[in-house]
């Protein structure tokens, strides 16, 4: 069967199959951003690790970050099977031309910050997943449904912590309540620009890559989420948000906003990339030794 | 330097087989073997693991799937279904 039959009928495309070259080059570059973006959102939550409140706390938040790192290396090993290499991939984050997911160029300035990340920005990773357990390109789905099995503990982590905060002191609650008012609107952009202006949209749905536009996506995404900020007892910072017809209507955020963010210009964007890129040169020795050694026992065993 | 990339393969309980779960970078089996204890099985998804340099694996050709599984598709009378059963025979 071609590819376009093999599309038609919703079936899925292996990696040694033939493809369309852009179907290739379109993969390539959504599933690399995606790993890219699971291994810079390790920043923002490595951030609270030393000062998570409780024992119970910092033993979750290290499974959750260790869980990203996870997320990143299925998504690199999904790449790979279209033939690139991952240590190009890497040079390509590090020098900046290929990008990561804006919302990890936020700070996260309080522990309320950590609730907000795995309640908004997993959640709303979530409902962007999800559709891409079914994306055409075998191994991407099959890497996507590991990827959600685990992303429901962190969000689930997230409201808990958040959860918490609502029923402690007032100031508690105002630390959660300032965390949802700074994290709403990049959530909300996290599904990238509205239908209207959105430029990959069209062929990767034609590709099966997308099952949903971006729309539909951020709707799902607040009429999950504003009855769950109900049960917190949080307000919504949207003067415009009224429930009608099964749905919640609501302002659009400033996507001025994600255009500055994605061209470099967030709070964080430089830290992230410093961060990472440094990590990456410090461990450099780690790979050197481990691959002397496994050459030294090679030549013994010869 | 480029680590070799293996191909790795989880028993997730006694009684199934080894199941091709992904891949990762090691330098050496040993090293592949953590890494995928690690990546693989963070939720006791995993009883044994298999790791297998992928240079090593010869897979058949997608261009010749055709011709390669053809001689199959003639042999119907490999399945019961092809065998007609008289009525009231039972236990075949």
């Amino acid at each position: 069967m071609d590819f376009q039959a093999t599309i038609d009928a919703d079936g899925r495309i292996e990696p040694r199959d033939a493809m369309p070259d852009g179907y290739r080059k379109t993969l390539i570059r959504q599933i690399a951003q995606h790993a890219h973006s699971e291994i810079i959102g390790m920043q923002p939550e490595g951030n609270w690790i030393s000062r998570a409140p409780s024992l119970r706390r910092k033993a979750i938040l290290m499974a959750k970050v260790q869980d990203e790192a996870g997320h990143g290396l299925y998504l690199y090993a999904a790449a790979e099977t279209l033939g690139v290499d991952r240590a190009d991939l890497l040079d390509l984050l590090h020098s900046g031309r290929q990008k990561y997911s804006s919302i990890f160029n936020y700070p996260t300035l309080t522990w309320a910050d950590i609730g907000a990340i795995g309640w908004l920005v997993d959640g709303a990773a979530i409902v962007n997943q999800v559709p891409l357990c079914r994306c055409s390109y075998g191994p991407y789905a099959r890497a996507m449904v590991r990827v959600c099995k685990e992303e429901s503990f962190h969000q689930r982590q997230g409201f808990e912590i958040l959860y918490t905060l609502c029923n402690g002191t007032p100031e508690q609650k105002a630390m959660a309540q300032d965390a949802l008012d700074r994290w709403w609107w990049p959530s909300l952009m996290m599904f990238g620009p509205p239908d209207t202006a959105s430029t990959h949209s069209e062929q990767s749905m034609a590709w099966g890559i997308k099952r949903h536009s971006n729309d539909e996506l951020r709707q799902r995404f607040v009429d999950m989420t504003v009855p769950q900020a109900d049960v917190l007892g949080l307000r919504v910072p949207d003067d415009g948000l009224v429930y009608e017809d099964g749905h919640y209507r609501f302002t659009e955020p400033d996507y001025t906003e994600l255009y500055d963010v994605v061209k470099g210009n967030g709070p964080c964007n430089q830290q992230r990339l410093a961060h990472r890129v440094k990590a990456h040169e410090d461990g450099a020795w780690v790979r050197e030794a481990a691959a002397a050694y496994a050459a030294k026992k090679e030549a013994r065993a010869a | 330097m480029i680590e070799p990339l293996w191909e790795v393969f989880v028993r997730s309980r006694r009684g199934l087989s080894h199941t091709h779960v992904g891949s990762l970078h090691a330098p050496d089996a040993t090293m592949a073997l953590r890494n995928a204890r690690d990546v693989y099985t963070r939720r006791q998804e995993g009883v044994s693991i298999w790791v297998v340099r992928a240079a090593d694996i010869t897979a058949s050709s997608p261009d010749e799937k055709d011709e390669f599984f053809d001689p199959a598709g003639d042999k119907v009378y490999r399945h019961p279904t092809f065998y007609q059963v008289p009525e009231g025979v039972e236990h075949l």
